[in-house]
C-alpha cells in the first residue's frame, strides 16, 4: 500500500475513538438535567461543573483528532 | 491557495541571533505581548475610577476578579489565596490569547503546543514542589490514600502515579488540540465558499456559527485550565 493511501486510512480509523467522547459529552449533559429535574434549586450549584465535565471529555475526542492530523499531515 | 496549516507557521518579524540560538521577535511573540497589553490597558483604565458604585467597564473587571476569587476559595480553600496573581495572570493570558486568535488574519500562540506545554509544566512542576515544602514525605500519600488495604498498594500506586504524570501533559495537549482544531475547521469552511460559487453562503453561515462555537470554546478552555489548575493546586495543599 503506498504512503498517502496509509495515511488516509490511518486518519480514518484514529477518528472511531471520537466515538466514545461522544457518549460521553452526551452523558454529562443528561446527567445534568436528569439533576436538575430532580432538585431545580441545585442549579446554580452544579452549573460550573458541567463545563468542566465537557471540556476534560471533549479533550478525549480531541487527542484521537490530533492522532489523526498527526498520520495526516507528519 | 494555502492550505488550512499555514496559519500555524511561526515567522520572525524580527531576526535575533545570539550564537547558534534564535531567538527572534516572532509573531507568536507579537500576540502575546499584544495579549499582555490588552490585559494591563483594560485592567488600569476600568479601575482607574475607582468608583464605590461601578462603571460598565469597571464592573467587567470586578467580574473577572470575583470569577478566578470564587473559583480559588471554592477550590483551593482560604489556604490558596496566595496563589491568586499565578491562577489570575494564567486565566487572563490564556483567554485574551485565545480571543485574540479569533481575530480574522491574526495568530493564536495557544495553539502551539511549546507555549500550552511551558505553561503546563510550570503548574505541574510549582504544584509538586509546593506539595513537597508542605507535606515533605508526606507528600508521597497522595498516590496512596491512608486508609486503603496494603494489598491494593500494587494496582493503585501506578495507576495513581501515571494519572499524576500524565496531568502536565493532558492540559497541554487539550488547549491546544481545542485551539488548532478549531481554526482549521473554520480554513477548511472557508475554503468551500470560493469552491461552491454562488452557493457559497451556505459555508459562510457555517462559518458564522462555527466562530461563535469558537468564542464559546476558546472562554471556556480558559476557564478549565484555570480550575484545573486550582484542582490540582487543592491536591498539593490537602493531599486529597
Amino acid at each position: 500500500m503506498e504512503l498517502e493511501a496509509a495515511k488516509f486510512v490511518g486518519a480514518g480509523l484514529a477518528a472511531i475513538g471520537m466515538i466514545g467522547a461522544g457518549i460521553g459529552v452526551g452523558n454529562v449533559w443528561s446527567s445534568y438535567i436528569t439533576a436538575l429535574s430532580r432538585n431545580p434549586a441545585s442549579k446554580d450549584d452544579i452549573g460550573a461543573n458541567i463545563w468542566i465535565g465537557f471540556a476534560v471529555t471533549e479533550a478525549i475526542a480531541l487527542f484521537a483528532l490530533i492522532v489523526a492530523l498527526i498520520s495526516l499531515f507528519g | 491557495m494555502a492550505g488550512p496549516l499555514e496559519q500555524f507557521e511561526i515567522k520572525p518579524i524580527v531576526p535575533i541571533r545570539v550564537g547558534d540560538l534564535d531567538l527572534s521577535f516572532t509573531n507568536s511573540s507579537l500576540f502575546m505581548v499584544i495579549a499582555v497589553v490588552v490585559i494591563t490597558t483594560f485592567l488600569v483604565t476600568s479601575m482607574r475610577g475607582r468608583a464605590l458604585v461601578p462603571t460598565r467597564l469597571q464592573s467587567m473587571a470586578e467580574m473577572s476578579y470575583e470569577v478566578i476569587a470564587n473559583m480559588i476559595r471554592d477550590n483551593v480553600g482560604m489556604d490558596g489565596r496566595r496563589y491568586f496573581p499565578f491562577v489570575f495572570s494564567l486565566f487572563m493570558f490564556v483567554l485574551v490569547g485565545n480571543l485574540l486568535g479569533l481575530i480574522p488574519g491574526a495568530f493564536t500562540f495557544t495553539s502551539h503546543i511549546i507555549v500550552t506545554f511551558g505553561l503546563a509544566a510550570v503548574i505541574f512542576i510549582g504544584t509538586t514542589v509546593i506539595g513537597i515544602a508542605r507535606h515533605g514525605t508526606h507528600f508521597l500519600q497522595l498516590f496512596f490514600p491512608p486508609g486503603a488495604p496494603l494489598w491494593t498498594a500494587i494496582i493503585l500506586v501506578p495507576v495513581e502515579l501515571v494519572s499524576y504524570l500524565s496531568r502536565p501533559v493532558s492540559l497541554s495537549v487539550r488547549l491546544f488540540a481545542n485551539m488548532t482544531v478549531g481554526h482549521v475547521i473554520l480554513k477548511v469552511i472557508a475554503g468551500f465558499v470560493a469552491l461552491l460559487g454562488v452557493f457559497g453562503v451556505l459555508p459562510i453561515l457555517g462559518l458564522v456559527a462555527i466562530t461563535g462555537l469558537e468564542f464559546m470554546i476558546a472562554i471556556i478552555q480558559a476557564y478549565v485550565f484555570a480550575i484545573l489548575t486550582c484542582v490540582y493546586l487543592h491536591d498539593a495543599l490537602h493531599l486529597h
